[in-house]
């Protein structure tokens, strides 16, 4: 019987990376697919909660795993965002060159933020930040002759060359995720390197961090920049899929809606920032239906239920779930071992008498989402 | 008028807004002192106290009515808070306690738009129009109402403290919690009370500014910040440092608007900003704070 239930689990093994493989397979099929079924609407909301995923794995990084509290990263949306729209508006610009210079200009404006959150801990790097975001929308509102006032800026939107026959909105959608992607895939290998590693570090015991010889006032003010420069980026996509900015879409509602989402989402998770992002994009427009603030009531009082009942947010939510359902399953399997704890690929054994199955596959699907600090093999 | 009479002029008028920026920061002193939070959802609880004494004076209550049974409404509301929110997530981490105030923050933004709508309302003046005139310089009877409100709240709070048995126990939780719940005081009544009282002490605040900027949700956004500023600037364990601080934060942004072109009207939120990066980098902890020793 051993051999059994070695052969299963062997086979189980395999069946696993068939498995996330397939899944992979799935979702980049729906990624990519989905801009063909849905109407332009619906597609220009996906490109929204992509731009979102981009400011909130900026914040993700700054928050979750620096440790840092930042009220203020509609600020560094804002800057992207503008330096996009003047650029175009002024300079006449090409799109693509508007995004290095927005995420180069936001390292900048981040690392030169860095400098005072050094000295600032917790509370008054978050008043800092909180009064930043404040002031900039004004400040915008006062560089007229460059930003356009109040009124704001229209700039044209990137559009779809003749070749790929796409419309509009599509290929707004494919740039913005390309551009999601590659940004996600940096911030994600920036967590396993070095940096990625000092930040865990800081975050979890500064003194222990600095005397195993990280240099806590270079990683604190990168940070920093990093995260502005993810935020800036962010910034940059919003100004290429809306073709508008003003001020007013830029006030510290926008801040502290963003660090809603990246804690509703889960902090230091890898996926809390998308769904974070889909949160941010979706919640307040189911809600709005209601009435103009039922956005805010449900945002804050989800805020603070997170923070009660599920600390590590959505994904950790989902993490937790999964871990839960694994602890049960030894204790399920019966005696004579021929319902084995994981469903086999043929699915002999989802036969509907065995109570497993929903909890096995709700384990399946979450094992890669509540994934914070492990480190599995690539 | 002359440059000096001037000068005056725009000192007592930030002598005026300085004082609502003072009670305002009271009241985030008091909760910092109580419980080392800072409650970013301050100004919006005093918002809430702000629509509740407009409520009661729609419903034809005289507005010196109206006034103490706003301040009874808002402290029982604070008691509430921290007993039903803030309680929960006590001695978590800083980061958890300032994403729970922001909650907080939001929910009772939106939830004062839900029920009064986001149109801007008309809240009556207390105090007579007009004003004395003193060499040259006049001095509103509004201004003058708001320094003296300001004032005997101050007062009330220092014989509170100072001068009876409950002040000594709060004073004592404030210090050291631990002793203070081994020597047999219930440290969570008594926050529940600072709360309570940080709560009044803003409802004033809400209702003095109200008049002046006319009701509606976002009233205490702006005012939140130059409180911030005030309690900095003082420092952020001093309740004396959080009325001296108002009083030059208000005199310090309204000086900056008229005499320097750069700030102007518009930018005048960029003074607090100044003050609050420049107090904590030279001075974190403020001109009337202790600096905290820490031993990592």
């Amino acid at each position: 019987m051993s051999t059994i239930t070695g052969i299963l689990r062997a086979d189980g093994a395999r069946a696993g990376r068939t498995r996330a493989a397939l899944i992979a397979l799935a979702a980049t099929v729906a990624v990519v697919g989905a801009p063909f079924y849905f109407a332009p609407f619906q597609v220009f909301q996906l490109t929204m909660v992509l731009v979102y995923a981009v400011a909130l794995a900026g914040l993700n990084l700054l928050v979750g795993h620096g440790g840092q509290i930042s009220l203020g990263h509609g600020a560094f949306f804002a800057a992207g965002a503008y330096t996009a729209a003047v650029m175009l508006d002024r300079f006449d610009t090409g799109h693509l060159a508007t995004l290095p210079v927005a995420a180069a200009g936001c390292f900048l404006l981040g690392l030169g933020f860095g400098v005072p959150a050094l000295r600032l801990r917790g509370l008054y790097l978050a008043l800092v930040t909180l009064s930043f975001a404040v002031f900039l929308p004004l400040l915008l509102k006062r560089l007229e002759p460059w930003t356009g006032g109040s009124m704001g800026l229209t700039v044209d939107k990137p559009q779809p060359p003749a070749w790929s026959g796409l419309a509009e909105d599509q290929w707004l959608y494919f740039l913005v995720l390309a551009v999601t992607a590659f940004a996600l895939l940096v911030a994600r290998n920036l967590l396993r390197s070095r940096v990625g590693r000092a930040l865990l570090a800081v975050r979890d015991h500064e003194s222990a961090a600095e005397v195993m010889g990280v240099r806590l006032s270079l990683h604190k003010t990168l940070a920093f920049a990093w995260s502005g420069m993810f935020a800036g980026v962010a910034g940059c996509l919003y100004t290429w899929v809306i073709g508008f900015v003003s001020p007013d879409s830029f006030s510290f509602v926008l801040s502290i809606t963003l660090l809603a989402g990246l804690v509703v989402g889960g902090l230091a998770s890898l996926y809390g920032p998308l769904l974070g992002a889909a949160f941010v994009m979706y919640v307040p427009n189911v809600a709005q239906d209601l009435s103009e603030a039922a956005p805010g009531v449900v945002f804050g009082l989800l805020i603070i239920a997170v923070m009660y009942v599920a600390p590590a947010g959505l994904a950790g939510l989902a993490g937790r779930i999964g871990s839960a359902a694994a602890r049960r399953l030894p204790r399920t399997r019966t005696p004579d071992g021929t319902h084995t704890a994981r469903p086999t690929p043929s699915g002999t054994s989802a036969t509907s008498a065995d109570p497993t199955p929903p909890e096995a596959e709700v384990q399946a699907q979450a094992e890669p989402v509540g994934a914070p600090p492990r480190t599995e093999e690539e | 008028m002359s440059a000096v009479t001037e000068l005056l002029q725009q000192t007592v008028e930030g002598v005026g807004a300085g004082a609502v920026y003072a009670s305002l920061a009271l009241a985030l002193v008091l909760i910092h002192r109580f419980t080392g939070i800072v409650n970013f959802a301050q100004g919006e609880l005093a918002m809430l106290s702000t629509y509740v004494a407009w409520q009661l004076m729609a419903s034809g209550m005289p507005f010196w009515l109206a006034l103490p049974v706003t301040l009874a409404v808002s402290f029982v509301g604070g008691m509430l808070v921290e007993r039903v929110v803030i309680r929960p997530v006590e001695g978590a981490p800083e980061l958890t306690l300032v994403i729970v105030t922001v909650g907080l923050f939001i929910f009772v933004n939106a939830a004062a738009g839900l029920i009064w709508s986001f149109t801007v309302k008309d809240f009556p003046q207390p105090f007579p129009d007009g004003g004395i005139d003193l060499a040259g310089v006049s001095v509103g009877w509004s201004t003058l109402g708001i320094i003296g409100v300001v004032a005997a709240v101050m007062g009330l709070l220092y014989l509170l403290f100072q001068h009876t048995s409950v002040g000594l126990v709060m004073r004592a939780v404030a210090a050291n919690p631990t002793s203070a719940r081994l020597s047999g005081i219930r440290v969570g009544r008594v926050l529940m009370l600072g709360w309570g009282l940080a709560a009044t002490v803003g409802a004033v605040s809400g209702v003095l500014v109200a008049p002046l900027l006319f009701l509606e949700p976002n009233m205490m956004g702006g005012v939140l910040i130059y409180a911030f500023a005030a309690a900095t600037l003082g420092g952020f364990d001093s309740p004396v440092g959080a009325v001296v601080g108002g009083l030059l934060v208000g005199i310090a942004e309204t000086l900056a608007g008229a005499y320097v072109d750069v700030v102007g009207a518009d930018l005048k939120i960029g003074v607090p900003l100044v003050i609050i990066l420049v107090v904590l980098l030279v001075r974190p902890q403020g001109l009337f704070g202790r600096a905290a020793v820490e031993r990592a």
